[in-house]
């Protein structure tokens, strides 16, 4: 497959391992955040640890849309879907993740609702042209990568005047969780989480570019390189890393140079900032509330807001006390720490968001390696 | 409703469509039971309930699919299928048009199999309680002597082939049945494999498993297979045959080839000293040309299936999990 094969080549990936091997310093350590769960998945999914040095330790960030968004917006979402009137849209990998009563949208269109999945915003707007007897709400999560569209059918249901359709917005944006991370307790002060660079990723800065991440690079001294998900893109970024290191330099740079640039998708961007706004704060899942790491939709465009529409009230409820989702999720225990994974917690029975979602770390340490201990940073290293 | 409810309209709808299209002399007999001369040795029967959004797709329709499913279970099970029975499930409403198209591609693929349907039933359900149209089919057939084939079967150091290209069916469903339109020509693997399993047991009688790789595709198949026979199971990515077409539209959606589904694929273990002998038996055979041999059976008591990848790392190639569903991004 052209564009894609030329990333997967193995021969290239031993050469660009042995490179890696060759360049590592021997006494030193090296942890890097891969903060997006698709970045996870890829690492997973074509063995990278196998061909890594031992001292090269990657670290699972909380960049899955789905394993961050908090309990009480699942419970949201099936409450939205139980009402007789409404169709509720979303992406697939969502469909699968647990509320607080035992519930999913999976079980909810069990039991009668109608939840659709869509493979993308406009096929929301559609099914709302097609049913206009109801009240159509899109259920929009994701990072910035996933923003742009929601924009886009909002303003054309704007333009429409259609008037069964709203978008309960859940989108949440890279950096200020970058920032929440470097700013917690486990790097700050206590230094449990070792933290020496990150990949980041390459599809959110397709559309906001990679000066959002120079702010890291120089306020936290942390070297940032925006790496692509073929497993060759990982490795060339984890490289680029390790010699960012031994220089003792803290830069941005660009490994995606096929799609990224440093000012990003100016029109992308446009569209985005004409309908969203951030929100003070925001509740993630892990990460507890990050102050302006949400977008909501902006007055003009209230009437296909789900939230008002519908008075949607977002509780704030217990998590398993057992799961240790929210360590995972900001780096600070891998799966095999907790007590649940793979006992109690598989992906049959998932009780925590990173077990659900196939870009969570439970997810992915389960399907695709659960038969070894994966290569990742102790938290006592 | 009046065609399921045993009156004149229902004798009509037997007589008119499914005796005319299957034309055998079981069918023109009219009776509620097919008799037949039982072949001597050992016999194997297998059922299948056939339920596909949408009824016709590239390369196939829910009629074609209900006989091809069938006769594979019986070929899997080592057996030369010999008779079919077809039930029908329609809902009220469906356009007895469709049900004709169906029935005579039914019809078509049992002649071409060789293999009649002898005896049927409908019902007709309320608006609203099906999908338009349910197909269950029962298939019986005979084991040749000498032949036993069975998922608990596998040894350590057998190989593992398969007979063409995987993921097919599953993704030319996927690009009808969500509106997708991937822009290629992918076809529904779907075909009967008994003519393929004949020539294959005749070269190899001492296969070891035999296995279709339909709902929850390869994964699934090779781990079942390595469950039944406490092994482990071992496959190089490089050697999966995979098309691009499928390639790409699973890279599109984030779905993985080796869940997907296939009609008219199977998974034959054999022991290592006939595997080549075994691969051009395949090879030579119309429905098996792109054959290849994917892995072998490992000596473990963890029974995994673990996967070289075509990267140069290793991975689990586990279950799928509930319903394959694509990733956000």
């Amino acid at each position: 497959m052209k564009y894609v094969d030329e990333f997967r080549d193995g021969q290239r990936a031993r050469q660009l391992a042995g490179a890696i091997a060759e360049e590592v310093e021997e006494e030193r350590s090296y942890h890097f955040m891969e903060f997006c769960g698709g970045h996870t998945h890829a690492i997973f999914r074509y063995g990278v640890p196998d061909l890594l040095p031992e001292n090269v330790h990657m670290v699972h960030g909380p960049g899955c849309p789905v394993c961050v968004l908090p309990m009480g917006r699942v419970d949201a979402a099936i409450d939205l879907a139980r009402r007789p009137e409404v169709i509720l849209c979303t992406y697939g990998d969502l469909l699968r993740v647990p509320g607080s009563r035992k519930s999913s949208l999976l079980q909810a269109r069990a039991a009668g609702a109608d939840v659709r999945m869509i493979y993308s915003a406009a096929d929301s707007l559609q099914i709302a042209r097609d049913n206009p007897d109801r009240e159509v709400v899109f259920f929009a999560i994701g990072f910035e990568t996933t923003t742009p569209p929601t924009a886009v059918v909002l303003k054309q249901a704007h333009a429409e005047g259609i008037e069964n359709f709203s978008v309960a917005c859940n989108h949440v944006l890279t950096p200020a969780a970058i920032t929440h991370i470097l700013e917690s307790p486990e790097v700050r002060e206590l230094g449990t989480l070792p933290l020496d660079g990150f990949i980041g990723p390459s599809h959110v800065s397709t559309v906001i570019g990679s000066a959002p991440y120079e702010f890291f690079a120089e306020e936290y001294e942390k070297p940032v390189v925006i790496g692509g998900f073929e497993p060759l893109d990982v490795l060339q970024a984890i490289r680029m890393l390790v010699r960012q290191v031994n220089a003792g330099r803290a830069e941005v740079e660009n490994e995606f140079t096929r799609a990224v640039t440093r000012a990003g998708n100016r029109k992308a961007q446009a569209l985005v900032a004409d309908v969203f706004e951030l929100r003070k704060q925001f509740e993630w899942r892990g990460l507890g509330t990050v102050p302006y790491s949400g977008l909501r939709i902006k007055e003009a465009y209230a009437a296909f807001d789900a939230e008002r529409r519908f008075a949607v009230e977002v509780g704030r409820p217990r998590e398993n006390q057992a799961c240790l989702c929210p360590s995972v999720l900001r780096g600070v225990a891998k799966p095999t720490d907790c007590t649940l994974y793979g006992t109690t917690c598989t992906p049959d029975n998932p009780i925590g968001s990173c077990m659900v979602s196939s870009e969570g770390a439970c997810a992915a340490y389960y399907a695709y390696g659960r038969t070894r201990e994966p290569a990742v940073a102790p938290v006592d290293a | 409703m009046a065609h399921g409810g045993g009156g004149r309209a229902m004798s009509r709808l037997i007589d008119e469509l499914f005796a005319a299209a299957f034309d055998n002399e079981w069918m023109a007999a009219g009776n509620d039971a097919a008799a037949f001369t039982a072949p001597a040795g050992r016999m194997v029967m297998a059922t299948d309930s056939h339920v596909v959004t949408p009824l016709f797709f590239p390369g196939g329709d829910i009629g074609a699919l209900s006989v091809h499913g069938t006769l594979n279970d019986v070929a899997m099970g080592g057996g030369r299928p010999l008779y079919l029975s077809a039930g029908f499930v329609l809902e009220e409403g469906f356009p007895l048009a469709d049900l004709k198209r169906i029935v005579d591609s039914m019809a078509a693929a049992s002649r071409e199999a060789g293999v009649p349907v002898v005896t049927g039933d409908t019902k007709v359900v309320e608006q609203g309680k099906a999908d338009g149209v349910y197909i269950n089919t029962t298939g019986v057939g005979v084991v040749p002597e000498g032949v036993t084939v069975g998922g608990n079967r596998a040894r350590p150091g057998d190989r593992i082939l398969v007979n063409g290209t995987l993921g097919d069916h599953g993704m030319a469903i996927l690009s009808v049945r969500e509106d997708l339109g991937f822009g290629t020509d992918l076809q529904s693997d779907s075909a009967a494999l008994h003519g393929l399993v004949a020539a294959m047991l005749e070269a190899v009688p001492g296969i070891r498993c035999l296995r279709d790789p339909t709902r929850g595709g390869l994964s699934a198949t090779l781990n079942e297979l390595a469950h039944q026979s406490e092994v482990g199971v071992r496959v190089r990515e490089a050697e999966l045959p995979v098309r691009e077409e499928v390639h790409a539209a699973c890279e599109f959606l984030g779905l993985d080839p080796l869940n997907a589904a296939n009609e008219g694929k199977l998974v034959a273990v054999c022991p290592p000293e006939s595997a080549e002998v075994l691969l051009e038996t395949m090879r030579a055979h119309p429905l098996g040309r792109a054959s290849a041999i994917i892995g072998e059976v490992a000596d473990s008591d963890r029974p995994l299936v673990e996967m070289e990848t075509a990267f140069g790392g290793t991975r689990l190639v586990d279950w799928l999990h509930g319903e394959q569903l694509p990733r956000i991004c």
